[in-house]
């Protein structure tokens, strides 16, 4: 029993300790870091590094886009997810499988399947270097997932209450919109999460379509950052953790939730 | 009932717009891709038609092939370490104190991006800063190995972040699957007699049998199209001993505009993801699944 509690506390420390590490020299001078040991305690936390990298450069530009194209992303693709969602498990028609399907395989293409021919369209669109091609790819490359999330959720909702709706002569809009999209807010509450962590750090979209600065989220922009930054490991720690601290606050309200939604969502492939 | 909920312009009106995205964004490109790698082209001008040179190109192609192999080593390895997860998983799920803490802790390095574990790695890697040289100088090693600079090593450096930023998500899948197991069958083993491993390896892992099989697919198919973390650790280096598939094409097509030869490489990536996710699936097919 003892021997199995030291093994799961390694892989915790394993797991956890790097993050610490890095916590620990982002408050740290460059005297502190190279002249001392790397598992030191920082003597005089310089919490001014992170005022610094904040004002600095374009950090906060960055994160501002981040969040904004994150929250449009997510907000368009639990709407569009929810509408088709609605559609198959609750409308009668004929395709519906097939069109269930057609957004299933959807989950097995890599994106880099996709990248030249994306890369080319939203160039001959005028899409390139605008932040509207960023929340167009992230929606469609999240809507499988999303939807498929969705499904296991809306099977189990109890069909009497649309039923008596239509009786009552309700439009299948105003059921849609006031009657089953809120029985689903604890479901949308996990996809969102999930959609938030993936179009947060998502990296090869911004990297490939958008270039200048001005639209440039914070995975990319903290890779150019970190790159005017080489040896200022103290610069370096902060903006790190500038781009991980709004996750870490997600995950530590809504843990459960997003537990729920890897292991729903995992089963996929 | 069914008039008004099979209203052909409501349900066009609810389905197309995401059918139109996922349409227009992922499989017209998808097919697309085929097409381009048939054709010699910059990105900007017109595109010439070559046929199959493109392919033929690749099959001769010794830095291809390099980094296939390595894109296969990951694969491998990242199967292999998923019997590690499943075995911390079995001990999580066992009747532990705090499992719910280790698990959270397990999962936060998969919150992150992979820019931000990339560079995390690069720091820990760092010959003369970095905390895992300077552990080992303490320990009496006196020339530590530059890890990201060594062609022998810096593979396996990569594999390592890889570990860590997986570890939480394979051990949750497991873990939920765990515990979708009826108590009443471990119970009854448990009356027979059984000890804890003879559970564990003889009625437990054969019941989630299903979802062993989607990770392995999973950790294939991830590995086949690992990405993010090396381009930025790397760029594939040094001298290619780090590049693989999906960071080679990106370096034909991105970086020296060779987007017909790009995408003959991306054609051939998705070609094999979708054999080998097959393949996967038909040489780990059990006769008939368990039925609890």
């Amino acid at each position: 029993m003892t021997l199995l509690y030291i093994a799961l506390i390694i892989v915790a420390i394993f797991q956890i300790y790097p993050l610490v590490w890095l916590f620990q020299f982002s408050l740290k001078s460059n005297a502190e870091v190279f002249g001392m040991s790397p598992f030191s305690l920082p003597q005089d936390p310089r919490w001014e590094n992170y005022v610094r990298v904040w004002t600095d450069g374009n950090i906060s530009l960055y994160f501002f886009n981040s969040v904004w194209i994150t929250v449009a992303s997510v907000l368009l693709t639990i709407l569009l997810a929810s509408f088709v969602t609605f559609a198959i498990t609750r409308m009668y028609w004929k395709g519906s499988k097939l069109v269930l399907g057609l957004f299933m395989v959807g989950l097995m293409v890599p994106i880099h399947s996709a990248l030249i021919p994306l890369f080319s369209f939203f160039l001959k669109l005028n899409l390139i270097d605008h932040p509207l091609s960023l929340v167009l790819s992230y929606t469609a490359f999240n809507l499988p997932l999303t939807i498929m999330i969705l499904l296991g959720f809306y099977y189990t909702l109890p069909r009497e209450i649309e039923e008596a709706a239509v009786v009552d002569g309700c439009s299948v809009h105003r059921i849609f919109f006031q009657i089953t999209l809120p029985m689903t807010t604890p479901v949308l509450a996990t996809t969102a999460i999930i959609n938030m962590i993936y179009n947060w750090n998502e990296f090869v979209f911004v990297n490939t379509f958008i270039s200048s600065d001005e639209f440039k989220t914070l995975t990319v922009g903290i890779q150019n950052f970190i790159g005017q930054y080489l040896t200022d490991w103290g610069a370096i720690g902060a903006t790190l953790m500038i781009s991980i601290i709004p996750i870490l606050i997600a995950f530590l309200v809504l843990s459960n939730r997003i537990v729920e939604g890897i292991a729903a969502g995992s089963i996929k492939g | 009932m069914n008039k008004v909920m099979s209203n052909k312009a409501v349900i066009a009106l609810y389905v197309l717009p995401a059918l139109i995205l996922i349409v227009g964004l992922i499989y017209g490109p998808m097919l697309l891709t085929g097409y381009y790698g048939l054709m010699e082209w910059n990105g900007m001008a017109t595109m010439t038609f070559v046929g199959i040179e493109n392919y033929i190109d690749l099959i001769q192609d010794p830095k291809f092939w390099e980094s296939a192999k390595h894109s296969f080593l990951l694969a491998f390895f990242s199967t292999l370490s998923l019997a590690g997860y499943l075995i911390v998983s079995l001990v999580l799920a066992g009747k532990i104190k705090g499992s719910d803490l280790f698990r959270k802790i397990y999962l936060i390095p998969m919150l992150l991006s992979s820019v931000a574990i990339a560079q995390l790695w690069i720091k820990i890697y760092d010959p003369n800063n970095g905390m895992l040289n300077s552990l080992l100088m303490s320990m009496g090693v006196e020339t530590p190995p530059s890890w990201l600079a060594d062609t022998n090593l810096v593979l396996y450096a990569i594999f390592v972040a890889i570990l860590w930023q997986y570890a939480g998500f394979y051990i949750i899948i497991y873990y939920a699957a765990l515990k979708g197991i009826p108590e009443s069958l471990v119970e009854a083993a448990k009356i027979d007699g059984a000890n804890p491993i003879q559970i564990a390896y003889k009625i437990k892992v054969p019941l989630i049998s299903g979802v062993i099989k989607v990770t392995v697919v999973l950790a294939i198919v991830g590995s086949l199209k690992y990405f993010d973390l090396i381009y930025v650790m790397t760029g594939g280096g040094p001298n290619g001993a780090s590049e693989v598939i999906a960071s080679y094409m990106y370096k034909k097509a991105f970086d020296t505009f060779d987007f017909g030869y790009g995408s003959a490489i991306a054609f051939f990536l998705l070609i094999i993801t979708l054999i080998v996710t097959w393949l996967t699936r038909k040489l780990t097919a059990t006769e008939d699944e368990v039925q609890y």
